[in-house]
C-alpha cells in the first residue's frame, strides 16, 4: 500500500476523514435526488421524519436497524482476518433455516424465552456452518474467499427455495413457506417499552431481537480486542506475514474468524423469522447481508461505529419507504443507491481525501515541513 | 429427444449463452490486465437499462446499443479510477457498483417512465430482430443439416454473432499483439512493464475500458436483443456466473466460450426439465440445476478438478517504487 504522506493525528484518522467520505457519499445521492427533479432537503426532512418523527416510525427503524448491527457486525469480524465476507446474505438465509427448525421443534412446548436460546445457536451454528466450507477452501486451497461466498450465497439460494417448496411447507399448502410458529416461537415486540414513554408503536416490529444484536457487539467487541484469539485475528489481517512469523496459524484464524462472522450472519434470522413474521419464508433477508458490508465500511469495523451505522441505514430504510409514497418519483431503490455511494466513498475510495488533509494540516503545523512534503511527492 | 428437440435445446442453449460470454470476455481483459471485476453485473445491468431507454426514446436500436456502451464505460471508468488511480480495494469498489447499478437502473426507471421500474416495450427498429443467414430458407428441408443450419445457426440476432465473433477476436488481441503481450505482462509482474518503460495505469485503464465496451455490449442484449425492453434486475445473477465461466476457463478466450456454453445449456436444459423424470436419476430439481454453474466453480476453485490460478498481480495495486 502507499504509505500516508504524513502522520495524522488520531481524530483525523478515525473522525474527520471517515467523516468527510460518508458526506461526500451523501452529498452525492443529494444531487441524484436533484437529478430525477425533486428537492434533497425537502426529501431529508421526510425521510428523517418518516423514521423517528413517530412510534410507528421508530419501531420499524429499530427493527431494521437489528438487522443491520448482526450483518456488520459479521462483515467487520472478517475485515479484521483480513477477509472479505461477501457471503452475509447466503449465511443470514441458512439461519433463517436452524431459527425455524429450533422454533419449529419447541414452540409448542415452551414458552418463547425457552425457545430463544435454542433459536439462537441454531441461527448461529447454520450461519456459521454456510460459512465454513469457504472458510476451508480459502484456508486449505487457496480458493478466493470472495468468490466462494458469492457463490454460496446464489447456492443458498436455491437450496432454500428447494427447501420451501419441496420440504418446509406444509402439506396442501402452495405458499413456499414454513407454518406459522405457535406463541413459544413468537419474540415479544417492544410495543411495552414504547408505551413506556407515551409512544405508540403499532404495527412495527421491532422486538427483543435488537438485545441480542447489542449482546452481539459486546461480544465482538470484548472477542477482537480483549482475548487472545481476537489479538491473533488482528495481527492476522494487518500483517499475515509476521503473524504466521509470531506463532499464529493462519489456517486456524482464518476459519475462526469466518466461522464466528458467519454465526453473527445467521443470527440476523432471529429478527425477521422470529421477531416479525414468526415463519420462515423465501428470501427474507431481502439484502441486509450486503447492507451489511456498507455498514462494517461505514461504522469502521468498531461495534459503535457499527451500532451508529447500522441506525443510519435503519433510518434510511424506513424513512425512504415514506419518502416513497410522499415523493413517488423517488423509489425505495435510493436507499441502494446511497448504499452504493457509501461503499464506494468509505471503502474503495477511503484514501482520495487523505493526501489533501496531510498537506492542510502540514501547512497549518509548519510552513517549511508542507515545503518538504511537496518535494517529497513530486520526487 | 430426437434431433428437433435437442437443436431446439442447444438453441436456446447459444442465446442464453450470449451474454455470458460478452461478460466473461469482458472479465478476461480487465483481469488478465490486474483488475478483478465482480462489476460485470452491475455494467451488464446499467448497458441493459440505457439500452432500453435510449431505444425507446429514439427508436434506434443502434442507438441504444451506444448508450449500453456509455453506460457501461462510465461504471467501469469509476471502477478504474478507484482501482487504478486511488488504489482502492478492488473488491470493495465492484460491490459499490453493483449496488449503484441496481438502485440507480431502478430508481431511474420508476422516476422517468412510472411503469415500476421498466422501460416501455420495444417494438420494430428499436430491436435487434434475428437475421436469416443466406441459404437458411433453402436448406431447411434437407434431413439433419437443415433443421441444424436453419434453427441453430441462422435466425439469431446481430449480438449474437458479434459476440462468437469475439472469441477469436480476443485470442488474437490477447495472443497474437503487442497490445495483448503487454496486457497479459501487466497482470503478472507490472513491476516489470514499468521497467520497460510501459504506463501501468494506461495499460489498465484501456483494459477497463474494453471490459465497459463488452458489458455495455451484453447489456443491450439483454434489454433489446432479447427481450422488448428493460426489467427490473434483468441481469438476475448472470454478471456472477460470466465470473464463473472465467475462473472455469482459466482466464483463456476459447475454454471461456466452452463455459459460457456449457452454463447456457445447463440453463436451457433447467426450463425444459422443470418437473421432468430423468432416468435412473428420478425427479431433478430445478433448482439444482440452476445451483450447477456455482457448485461447479466451488469445486474448480477447489483445485479438485484441475486449478485455476489467477493472474498474479491479480486485485493488488501497482505502487510505483520511490
Amino acid at each position: 500500500m502507499s504509505a500516508p504522506v504524513a502522520k495524522l493525528p488520531a481524530w483525523v484518522e478515525v473522525g474527520l476523514i471517515p467523516l468527510l467520505n460518508v458526506t461526500v457519499a451523501f452529498l452525492v445521492s443529494g444531487l441524484v435526488v436533484l437529478f430525477i427533479g425533486e428537492n434533497p432537503l425537502q426529501a431529508v426532512k421526510i425521510l428523517v421524519w418518516g423514521a423517528l418523527g413517530f412510534g410507528e416510525g421508530i419501531g420499524f427503524t429499530l427493527f431494521y436497524t437489528t438487522n443491520f448491527i448482526f450483518t456488520g457486525l459479521a462483515v467487520a469480524v472478517a475485515f479484521h482476518a483480513g477477509l472479505f465476507n461477501i457471503g452475509g446474505e447466503g449465511q443470514a438465509y441458512l439461519g433463517g433455516l436452524g431459527t425455524a427448525l429450533a422454533a419449529m421443534a419447541l414452540d409448542r412446548y415452551v414458552p418463547w424465552y425457552v425457545t430463544l436460546p435454542f433459536a439462537i445457536c441454531g441461527a448461529a451454528l447454520f450461519g456459521a456452518a454456510w460459512a465454513l466450507i469457504p472458510a476451508y477452501l480459502q484456508a486449505r486451497r487457496g480458493s478466493h474467499i470472495v468468490i466462494t461466498t458469492i457463490m454460496f450465497n446464489f447456492i443458498a439460494a436455491s437450496l432454500m427455495v428447494w427447501l420451501l417448496v419441496d420440504h418446509l411447507s406444509p402439506p396442501g399448502s402452495m405458499q413456499p413457506e414454513t407454518r406459522t410458529f405457535a406463541a413459544g416461537g413468537a419474540l415479544p415486540k417492544l410495543g411495552g417499552l414504547f408505551e413506556m414513554f407515551g409512544a405508540d408503536m403499532g404495527a412495527a416490529p421491532a422486538n427483543i431481537s435488537i438485545v441480542v444484536a447489542l449482546a452481539a457487539c459486546l461480544f465482538v467487541w470484548v472477542f477482537i480486542w480483549r482475548t487472545r484469539l481476537g489479538y491473533e485475528i488482528r495481527a492476522t489481517g494487518l500483517n499475515p506475514t509476521a503473524a504466521v512469523y509470531a506463532g499464529i496459524s493462519t489456517v486456524k484464524i482464518t476459519i475462526i474468524a469466518m466461522l464466528v462472522s458467519g454465526a453473527l450472519a445467521g443470527l440476523m434470522a432471529l429478527n425477521p423469522v422470529m421477531g416479525d413474521q414468526q415463519r420462515l419464508q423465501i428470501d427474507f433477508v431481502q439484502g441486509a447481508g450486503f447492507v451489511g458490508i456498507a455498514v462494517a465500511l461505514m461504522g469502521r469495523a468498531h461495534p459503535v461505529g457499527i451500532v451508529l451505522a447500522a441506525f443510519l441505514f435503519g433510518m434510511l430504510y424506513q424513512g425512504g419507504a415514506e419518502l416513497a409514497f410522499d415523493m413517488p418519483a423517488i423509489s425505495r431503490d435510493m436507499i441502494v443507491v446511497i448504499q452504493a455511494l457509501v461503499i464506494l466513498f468509505a471503502g474503495a475510495l477511503e484514501h482520495m481525501f487523505r493526501p489533501g488533509i496531510a498537506r492542510a494540516f502540514a501547512l497549518m503545523s509548519s510552513p517549511q515541513r508542507a515545503r518538504m512534503l511537496d518535494g517529497g511527492e513530486a520526487g | 429427444m430426437d434431433l428437433t428437440a435437442a437443436v431446439l435445446v442447444l438453441d436456446s442453449a447459444v442465446r442464453l449463452a450470449t451474454p455470458l460470454l460478452l461478460a466473461c470476455l469482458a472479465g478476461l481483459y480487465s483481469e488478465r490486465s490486474g483488475i478483478f471485476d465482480i462489476g460485470l453485473e452491475g455494467k451488464m445491468l446499467a448497458g441493459a437499462f440505457a439500452a432500453g431507454a435510449v431505444a425507446y426514446w429514439t427508436g434506434s436500436a443502434w442507438l441504444g446499443l451506444l448508450a449500453a456502451i456509455g453506460a457501461a464505460i462510465a461504471l467501469a471508468l469509476v471502477h478504474g479510477f478507484a482501482s487504478i488511480t486511488q488504489r482502492g480495494n478492488q473488491i470493495v469498489s465492484g460491490v459499490a457498483i453493483n449496488f449503484l447499478a441496481a438502485g440507480l437502473t431502478a430508481l431511474l426507471g420508476q422516476a422517468w417512465f412510472s411503469q415500476g421500474g421498466r422501460t416501455p416495450q420495444l417494438s420494430g427498429d428499436a430491436r435487434f430482430s434475428s437475421l436469416t443467414l443466406p441459404g437458411a430458407e433453402a436448406l431447411r428441408d434437407v434431413p439433419v443439416l437443415g433443421p441444424i443450419y436453419y434453427e441453430l445457426i441462422s435466425g439469431h440476432n446481430l449480438i449474437v454473432y458479434i459476440a462468437f465473433l469475439m472469441v477469436p477476436l480476443t485470442w488474437w488481441v490477447l495472443f497474437q499483439t503487442r497490445f495483448g503481450l503487454r496486457l497479459r505482462a501487466v497482470g503478472e509482474n507490472p513491476a516489470a512493464v514499468d521497467t520497460a518503460g510501459i504506463s501501468v495505469p494506461f495499460l489498465r485503464y484501456r483494459a477497463v475500458l474494453i471490459c465497459g465496451v463488452l458489458t455495455g455490449v451484453a447489456g443491450a442484449y439483454l434489454a433489446i436483443a432479447q427481450s422488448a425492453g428493460f426489467i427490473v434486475n434483468m441481469t438476475a445473477g448472470k454478471g456472477f456466473i460470466a465470473l464463473a465461466a472465467l475462473i472455469f476457463a482459466k482466464w483463456r478466450p476459447w475454454p471461456a466460450m466452452g463455459a459460457c456454453l456449457l452454463f447456457g445449456f445447463l440453463d436451457a436444459v433447467a426450463i425444459r426439465l422443470q418437473g421432468a423424470y430423468v432416468p435412473f436419476i428420478g425427479e431433478v430439481p430445478v433448482q439444482f440445476m440452476q445451483a450447477l454453474p456455482y457448485v461447479l466453480t466451488v469445486v474448480l476453485l477447489a483445485g479438485f478438478i484441475g486449478r485455476a490460478v489467477p493472474p498474479k498481480a491479480g486485485g493488488v495495486p501497482y505502487v510505483k517504487e520511490r
